[in-house]
């Protein structure tokens, strides 16, 4: 057994022993901050999938926002936390749940043993026609020209649920905003991380868009650590939230959509049809619809952490 | 065994786990976590059917991987939707346990 196998199984029972401790933890809490562990390891995972795309966006999506998200609603959650212990279901309805779980598993474990080596594969198809898009990452044009439909719902998808969470506002807070205000938490340490570290990450961030064409890397991924820099300086009081009514919110917020469906409906007179681009300007295209996308993220992925809106600014 | 049929049996192991807990766990909050270690575990899976399809000179199948990405941002909008529908379900009602009235537990005996 070679050292990189011990490792792998290593890695394998950490992933699961973090897993079965967010679903055992007594403490909500003590979960969440599990599920964040939980991400991190999972996508040293996906690393030795050789899917360093997937990776990235695992850690920085699956794990990074989803878990400040998480944290947010678990520590405020906590001091109403009734004793799970008492709210568990009986023993034997625990009992039929864990076999079926357990049913479930071998199922799958099954069909991953009796999936064909190799398998049927996309990849042939996806290398011809690279070189017709201009870029060097399959992933990238997979995202972005052979299946981009799906990509442009994906950022429909991050709108609908921005509408959803601003739908839940108390009626007295509507138009107003979300999170602390500028200053509502004057705090030295958070302060120096926010002012030191956002220049390095914008870079990171605008940097791994732009690598994204031909290595791993992408608007997602690059597009999170933006919204993360903005997540630091506001976590810091050193800027905060916009209104739900500005403009310039709501669109930023739609740039990436729209821009995207515009170049789309244009390959009908410019290309061949809908989401086709004209040949020889796939590449461009590409990167000007990423732009629009990544600073659309970068936007979306705070708001919808924030919150609805629990605040009215002052005038 | 391969590093891929490994990564299956992890993602197949998070489902069964995921799984438990969006049945036995009250708390929406670890409901809502149950059912993004089912999503990551079906993401392996994935990841797996996409490195066997390993050919053209890629170390995966891009096809997978990429509606992979796409799950992860849609799961986590599902999350931050969901998520919002918890704490606002806790400023109105000043509780959140999805424990049905009926069932018999420990604290009401």
């Amino acid at each position: 057994m070679s050292i990189l196998q011990i490792l792998d199984i290593g890695l394998a029972g950490l992933v699961l022993a973090v897993a079965a401790w967010t679903v055992f933890a007594r403490d909500a809490f003590a979960a969440v901050v599990g599920f964040v562990a939980y991400g991190l390891l999972l996508s040293l995972v996906w690393v030795r999938l050789f899917a360093v795309d997937v990776a990235l966006t695992e850690a920085a999506i699956g794990s990074g926002v989803t878990g400040v998200l998480l944290i947010g609603a678990a520590g405020r959650l906590r001091k109403v936390e009734a004793s799970r212990d008492d709210e568990l279901p009986g023993a034997s309805l625990r009992l039929f749940a864990a076999a079926l779980c357990i049913f479930v598993t071998l199922v799958l474990a099954g069909v991953v043993l009796s999936l064909p080596d190799p398998g049927p594969t996309l990849a042939p198809e996806a290398a011809r026609h690279l070189a017709e898009t201009g870029l060097g990452n399959p992933i990238t044009a997979v995202l972005l020209s052979y299946r981009s439909f799906d990509t442009m719902l994906e950022k429909v998808v991050l709108v609908l649920a921005v509408v959803g969470v601003w739908s839940l506002a108390a009626d007295q807070y509507w138009g107003g905003a979300a999170g602390n205000p500028r200053g509502a938490e004057p705090d030295g340490t958070r302060a120096l991380l926010a002012q030191v570290l956002p220049p390095l990450g914008i870079l990171i961030g605008i940097h791994m868009v732009w690598v994204g064409a031909d290595e791993p890397g992408g608007a997602f991924q690059g597009g999170a650590i933006l919204a993360a820099m903005w997540m630091i300086t506001m976590m810091a009081g050193l800027t905060e939230m916009p209104s739900i009514r500005s403009r310039l919110l709501r669109l930023v917020l739609v740039a990436g959509p729209a821009v995207f469906v515009a170049v789309g409906v244009a390959g009908v007179a410019f290309a061949s049809g809908v989401f086709a681009y004209p040949t020889g300007f796939a590449k461009p295209l590409i990167l000007f619809i990423e732009a629009f996308m990544t600073l659309s993220i970068a936007v979306t992925l705070p708001v919808l952490v924030a919150g609805p809106p629990k605040r009215l600014r002052q005038q | 065994m391969t590093a891929a049929t490994l990564a299956g049996f992890i993602g197949s192991a998070l489902v069964g786990l995921g799984l438990y807990g969006l049945i036995t766990d009250p708390q929406p909050i670890r409901k809502i976590l149950g059912f993004n270690l089912i999503g990551s575990g079906v993401f392996l899976l994935f990841g797996i059917v996409a490195r066997k399809g390993a050919a053209a000179g890629f170390a995966a199948d891009p096809v997978p991987q990429a509606m992979v990405i796409t799950g992860i941002v849609v799961a986590f909008s599902a999350s931050a939707l969901a998520i919002a529908l918890v704490l606002r379900l806790y400023e109105v009602a000043g509780r959140v346990s999805l424990r049905s009235e009926h069932t018999s537990n420990k604290a009401e005996k």
